[in-house]
């Protein structure tokens, strides 16, 4: 039991549960369906975001560039399309805006596999530079018509329907990409030698140099994958919110790490599951959107994301200590 | 028998300084051999030759009787030449199966994972060594042992034919290195060549065939592994006789310095009680898990005492507070000097000067003059070999780096200083300079404490011994009384 609870995503899983009972506790009308639909649509990009971040900790690195990614992404995107190819389906949209994302992926590539700069560093400074380039130079005004294809995914819904209480719920299409995103991802860290690189240069870089593994190589993949996955976000989140908007989604890296942290995910690399960080962007979502419900004000969001951070990775490492210190 | 690998007139030169001069020498199949010498003899630059990591001036070398041009990490690899550092470069985060089967799929370039083919590779593996661990246990949680046969099983599984052991007994308990031979042996009558080199090499001659001992980028000498001993063997390396003359007798009116008295700690040792005098330097050995370690500890106040009393000078010393037994003029050498006792990234001159900040710190404010200075000197004195003050100290030999922790507590003019296995990881002529030091240091008056289970160390540098078994001292002998097989089995019955 007590080494169950050492897991962070059975500790995440359980808060997760004593929120869900306690909001519905306090309002019956929690556990429902249009409850849930909220939940999945409000968690589908900062998952796709989630993932990447996941991926980047296992390597052993961090990237806190792919909200900037993403923002510089969408806009371009929007615009470009707008301009030059509204014929392009809904689908190509998505292509370009990964293939967008994966090359600003390719500059942080370039910096960290490279040049072995430190990875906090780079993606710090691209972070700035991405999205001061774009309020510079591309434009830092709403684009509010979006490109017919873009629209068109907008108003993608996989499922519509009505409650018994006449509540509408909806959920979202982009609900399948974000589904499409975890099971590649998932299978390339669990099937392919290149995911097994992943965790092993994430677990030791010396170790993985010296038993031949290309270290750059898989280094220069994470980064532009995970620039592809913002990209893909960035797409999907205007598309979804029906405007590009430059001053969107920068600001919100740091509780996507945070949910991925609290899935279990550890800054120094190589540890990091799917599911944990799955469960870790439930339960933040969960806070952001629903702290209300249990009659926390939703002032004290950023509070108790900030305790659940400590608990969630605090009573792991804590007993962690306290079994060092009783063995000799 | 056949020669797997044959190696002549291998050259190496860096920056005009000659790591490698025309060396030579063979490895028939299934054959071990031990590669001796002092650190900066050309061992390490001889290793990464054969794993084809660093290429040299001039060569001739060759697998299985085929001449090999220029060698290259892959090509070294498929020939079956595989490399087993010191830190065994395994993956902590990773299964044992993953560990032991990462490299034979990537030689077999493999781009799917498929966990079931990782069990079955480390499943033939390990029964090639005759060990059973879980394959699905993480390395992070296996002991050192454990590490070091996954890492063997991984060269296994890769197909090796030469395994090459960098210091593969340093970090080893005694009956973990008669698990390694057991290992060895297995091999070796399957076929695969293993090389060993190290600087302590008298524990595995006995599984060796041949000896070559290189000193300064030579070789000086090569023969059957009967023929050698652990005295010849430093005789070879370091060109000069070290052995140790044994310590002389001690003054009979030297006062006693340091009284111990009923030192208790539940479940590491009962009733502990010695008196160690000026000019003393007192042994104590116990296998591990006799409670030595926790002992030297608590002399320190590292570990807390449920019971018994310390007095220095006559003055009680705080139990369980190193602080206070730093002012009261106890100083510790930790066993692990890495992890316990240096700033591994900082300059040498600021890992000496950290332990006299009090001294030179008056009014909230560092006189740094004449904290470097003092650094310096002490350096000087114990002869550290430094490129410079201000290099890290990581940058040191580990002779040298346990010097800087000596010259640390030096340089607070202790009475007593606790010496936590001083020369585990040092090479074989930085040792004997150590015990040159303790012995020099025991002349001038302070109290030394050696806690070892090195018992040539023990017998060449103490005036008494103390043994210590499940946690109380069983026997206190001169070491004139006694010698190294004696004391084996003293420590071990």
């Amino acid at each position: 039991m007590a080494r169950l609870l050492a897991r962070n995503e059975v500790l995440v899983a359980l808060v997760i549960v004593a929120f869900c009972i306690l909001a519905s506790l306090s309002d019956p009308r929690f556990l429902s369906l249009p409850t849930l639909t909220d939940l999945l649509r409000s968690s589908i990009v900062m998952t796709i975001f989630a993932v990447g971040a996941m991926l980047v900790l296992i390597s052993g690195g961090i990237d806190v560039s792919f909200t900037a990614v993403a923002a510089f992404t969408m806009y371009v995107t929007a615009m470009v399309l707008n301009a030059a190819m509204p014929w392009m389906p809904w689908w190509g949209a998505l292509l370009i805006g990964s293939a967008v994302g994966a090359g600003l992926g390719a500059v942080n590539a370039v910096l960290i596999a490279g040049f072995g700069l430190p990875t906090l560093i780079v993606t710090l400074g691209t972070l700035s530079v991405f999205r001061g380039f774009m309020l510079t130079f591309v434009g830092s005004r709403q684009i509010t018509t979006l490109p017919p294809g873009m629209r068109e995914f907008g108003r993608m819904m996989m499922l519509r329907g009505t409650n018994a209480d006449g509540s509408f719920y909806s959920l979202h299409g982009a609900f399948l990409i974000t589904v499409a995103v975890v099971v590649v991802t998932w299978a390339i860290l669990q099937k392919t030698m290149l995911g097994r690189a992943i965790f092993a240069i994430g677990g030791s870089v010396e170790s993985a140099r010296r038993i031949g593994i290309n270290v750059r190589g898989v280094q220069a993949f994470v980064y532009i994958y995970v620039g592809a996955l913002a990209g893909l976000a960035g797409t999907v989140h205007a598309s979804m919110a029906r405007v590009a908007n430059p001053f969107d989604l920068v600001g919100s890296e740091l509780s996507v790490i945070a949910a991925v942290v609290l899935g279990g995910a550890r800054l120094a690399g190589g540890y990091g599951t799917l599911t944990g960080t799955l469960l870790g962007v439930a339960l933040i979502v969960l806070v952001q959107n629903s702290l209300i419900v249990i009659g926390i004000p939703n002032t004290w969001q950023s509070v108790t994301v900030g305790l659940l951070i400590l608990l969630g990775t605090g009573l792991p490492a804590w007993q962690a200590q306290r079994h060092a210190a009783r063995a000799p | 028998m056949a020669d797997f690998i044959t190696l002549s007139g291998v050259t190496k030169t860096y920056a005009g300084i000659t790591a490698l001069d025309d060396v030579g020498f063979s490895i028939g199949a299934g054959e071990a051999v031990c590669l001796a010498g002092e650190n900066g003899s050309g061992k390490s630059t001889l290793i990464k030759i054969l794993a084809g990591v660093e290429q040299p001036d001039r060569a001739e070398i060759t697998f299985n009787g085929a001449r090999q041009g220029v060698l290259t990490p892959r090509l070294s690899a498929d020939a079956g030449v595989m490399v087993i550092f010191q830190d065994f470069s395994l993956f902590p985060n990773l299964t044992v199966a993953e560990n032991i089967a990462f490299s034979a799929e990537l030689g077999a370039h493999r781009r799917i994972h498929s966990a079931a083919r990782s069990r079955t590779i480390a499943r033939a593996a390990l029964e090639r060594v005759g060990v059973m661990l879980d394959p699905e246990a993480r390395v992070e949680t296996l002991s050192v042992a454990h590490k070091q046969l996954v890492a063997i099983c991984r060269a296994l599984a890769r197909d090796a034919r030469l395994i090459i052991m960098d210091e593969p007994t340093t970090a080893l308990t005694d009956r973990e290195v008669r698990g390694l031979l057991g290992i060895i042996r297995r091999l070796k009558a399957d076929g695969v060549a293993v090389l060993f080199v190290s600087h302590k090499l008298a524990e595995v001659l006995e599984v060796c065939e041949k000896v070559v001992v290189l000193r300064n980028g030579a070789k000086v000498v090569e023969g059957p592994a009967r023929d050698f001993d652990a005295a010849s063997l430093t005789r070879h390396m370091t060109g000069r006789d070290v052995g140790d003359a044994p310590a002389g007798a001690l003054a009979s009116d030297a006062p006693v310095l340091m009284q111990v008295r009923g030192l208790s700690r539940a479940g590491a040792f009962h009733d502990i009680g010695f008196d160690l005098r000026a000019g003393e330097v007192l042994g104590i050995s116990g296998l591990l898990g006799s409670g030595r370690t926790a002992l030297a500890k608590a002399l320190f106040g590292l570990v807390g005492a449920d019971a018994g009393t310390i007095t220095l000078g006559g003055a009680p010393v705080p139990l369980g507070d190193p602080l206070a037994a730093a002012r009261a003029g106890i100083g510790y050498v930790p066993e692990d000097r890495l992890t316990e006792g240096l700033f591994l990234t900082q300059s040498i001159s600021r890992n000496v000067g950290v332990g006299r900040l009090d001294a030179h710190g008056g009014g909230g404010m560092l006189d740094l003059t004449a904290l470097w200075a003092e650094a310096s000197d002490w350096l000087a004195r114990l002869r550290v070999k430094a490129p410079s003050v201000e290099a890290p100290v990581r940058a040191l030999s580990g002779g040298n780096q346990q010097r800087v922790v000596l010259a640390r507590w030096l340089a607070r003019a202790p009475r007593v200083l606790v010496l936590n296995g001083p020369s585990v990881g040092v090479d074989v002529g930085s040792k004997a300079e150590i015990h040159d030091i303790i012995r020099d240091l025991a002349r001038q008056g302070l109290g030394v404490v050696v806690i070892s289970d090195d018992l040539p160390e023990l017998i060449g540098t103490c005036h008494r011994l103390l043994v210590m078994k499940d946690g109380t001292v069983t026997e206190m002998l001169a070491p004139t009384d006694t010698d190294e097989t004696d004391l084996a089995h003293r420590l071990a019955s």
